[in-house]
């Protein structure tokens, strides 16, 4: 049982690093991206095909990141250039990822890194077990990814992206060019998830063109629940509250699954979760009204 | 400062839909010219507003601002030289961002963004004097969210950021038609105060008749994409709303029967 939990909550921080990503397009910059779903394989492909050919696994995680980022820029110049629906531009992208990624394997669907050092493997050798090395690698990064995301958000540059998610024509007229934030934003997003994909993949050892699918309610999921759960005010405790979010959602999952649920009916189940967590705001409403209607007619 | 010369915009052009918004319009403003714009429905005040701040492409003509030929700049290189306040109080400012942080955006107006701090504590001081002088109270709220504050508050704090770098042209947007009589007077108030103070050069379009006839130096009237009505200087300080219909009627060969603004 402990093995379970120590499972979920590495693996959760691992995956916190992609619900970050998901949260500056989703919640900073209000697109819904699903370049995602093919960003994550890509950060996986990248790093696995760059490990087997004995690269150091930091540098093949940081390059990973940087094609992540290449695909968000796509994925931003077709929605600002081309004016394609963002929807739309992600669900290209996410696309032609997929031949893409296949091709950075070898035309296979799958790369296995067995054997191979990985960003995990320092803490390993140093006695630690491999999930207590990965819970420390992970919590390590996501730390030091909201901290620099943090001061970035501060920044007159991070301003004008979040400003930009909120009111364009309010942006334009102070001088900003939209179009570039959006591009920006698209790119530190989408290297995020990539690096998410990285980590991932040396986790369980190989690469797979499928591991993206679903990812985009995965990180949806965890938004919601880390913003349910652990609701602030101040965006330092908001982006902790992303890395709280996608603990609890793989806790949830090593539960249910621990219960006998069959894995393959994971995803239905997230997918109802995270419909049933954007209804919430506007269910409470309408439970609000009908309670209130109900005591009326007791009174 | 500003000089629009044969000015034409055509939306949904060759659809049953077309319409001139603007055609063969010719402006020259001078320096420190305060020009209120009046005008009925469709008449192209707004369209005028959204040309020169490049909103979208013009079909013919040229705009050029402190002799610069701004009119194939996209719209966010205009701004360097413009302050904007729209008709919709939710248009000028980021809803979820801090009073503070919003004036910082405008105060950064026409600049890189770069990696310094977004708002800096020098910053800081200067905005609490201003909105001081505001007299909402906003000077205590520096860090709410400006979704919080009411129509009103925010049009007066979009009037603040659009002002806050002197520009060199104020284009303001029909920005009280939004809001109640009083309110509307406050913010008026306000922007007689802040445009005296920094000698702006300002348009203004306005649907009420008083306040075109009571502000400002010089009064356009426009009517069907034209400037029908430009009347400044000692003219304009004795113009009446009578004098106006009759001036109108004169241009453009017919009445002017707009209810919006007889009434107001």
């Amino acid at each position: 049982m402990t093995q379970v939990l120590l499972g979920a909550v590495s693996l959760g921080l691992l995956w916190a690093i992609m619900t970050i990503g998901v949260y500056i397009t989703y919640r900073v910059l209000d697109i819904a991206d699903l370049s995602v779903e093919g960003t994550l394989p890509l950060g996986a492909a990248v790093a696995c095909m760059l490990i087997t050919k004995d690269t150091n696994p930091y540098l093949a995680s940081l390059i990973a990141m940087l094609c992540g980022c290449a695909a968000g820029m796509v994925t931003g110049l077709l929605h600002t250039k081309l004016k394609i629906p963002a929807l739309l531009s992600g669900i290209l992208t996410m696309t032609a990822l997929y031949s893409i990624n296949m091709r950075i394997m070898g035309n296979s669907p799958s790369v296995y890194i067995l054997r191979k050092p990985t960003v995990f493997k320092p803490l390993q050798n140093l006695g630690l077990d491999a999930n207590l090395s990965m819970i420390i690698v992970g919590f390590v990064c996501a730390m030091l990814i909201i901290s620099i995301l943090y001061w970035f958000f501060g920044t007159e540059l991070g301003s004008a992206i979040r400003a930009t998610g909120n009111n364009q024509r309010m942006v334009r007229a102070q001088g900003i060019n939209t179009d570039t934030m959006k591009i920006l934003g698209l790119m530190i997003s989408n290297g995020l998830v990539a690096l998410s994909g990285a980590f991932i993949a040396q986790n369980q050892s190989f690469a797979d063109v499928q591991m993206g699918t679903g990812s985009i309610v995965i990180g949806l999921a965890s938004l919601i629940i880390g913003e349910v759960l652990f609701n602030s005010r101040g965006f330092y405790g908001r982006l902790f509250a992303l890395i709280l979010g996608a603990l609890v959602y793989r806790l949830i999952i090593a539960m249910v699954l621990k219960f006998g649920m069959n894995p393959n009916d994971l995803k239905l189940f997230t997918a109802i979760t995270v419909a049933i967590a954007l209804w919430l705001p506007q269910g409470k409403e309408i439970l609000r009204t009908f309670t209130k209607s109900l005591k009326k007619e007791a009174a | 400062m500003l000089e629009v010369k044969k000015l034409k915009k055509v939306f949904n052009a060759g659809t049953v839909n077309e319409k001139v918004a603007l055609s063969d319009v010719n402006l020259t403003l001078n320096d420190g010219d305060f020009i209120t714009v009046i005008g009925g429905n469709g008449a192209g005040k707004s369209t005028l507003l959204n040309s020169i701040a490049g909103v979208f492409p013009v079909d013919e003509g040229h705009i050029v601002l402190d002799h610069v030929d701004v009119t194939r700049l996209p719209e966010h290189k205009r701004a360097r030289y413009l302050g904007r306040v729209f008709q919709d109080p939710m248009m000028g400012t980021a809803a979820d961002m801090n009073i503070e942080e919003n004036l910082a955006l405008a105060y950064r107006r026409g600049r890189m963004r770069t990696l310094r701090w977004g708002v800096t504590n020098a910053e800081r001081a200067k905005y609490k004097e201003l909105l001081k002088q505001l007299d909402l109270g906003l000077e205590n709220r520096m860090s709410d969210k400006v979704g919080l504050l009411s129509g009103g508050q925010r049009q007066a704090l979009t009037l603040l950021m659009a002002t806050l770098k002197a520009p060199k042209l104020l284009l303001l947007d029909e920005h009280t038609a939004a809001l109640d009589p009083k309110t509307a007077q406050k913010v008026l108030d306000m922007t007689q105060k802040l445009v005296g103070e920094n000698q702006l050069t300002t348009l203004m379009v306005t649907h009420n008749m008083q306040d075109a006839i009571r502000l400002g130096n010089r009064l356009i009237m426009m009517n069907n994409g034209h400037i029908a009505v430009d009347i400044a200087g000692e003219e304009k300080q004795k113009l009446t709303r009578e004098d106006l219909m009759a001036l109108f009627a004169a241009s453009s060969g017919q009445e002017l029967a707009n209810d919006r603004m007889l009434l107001s």
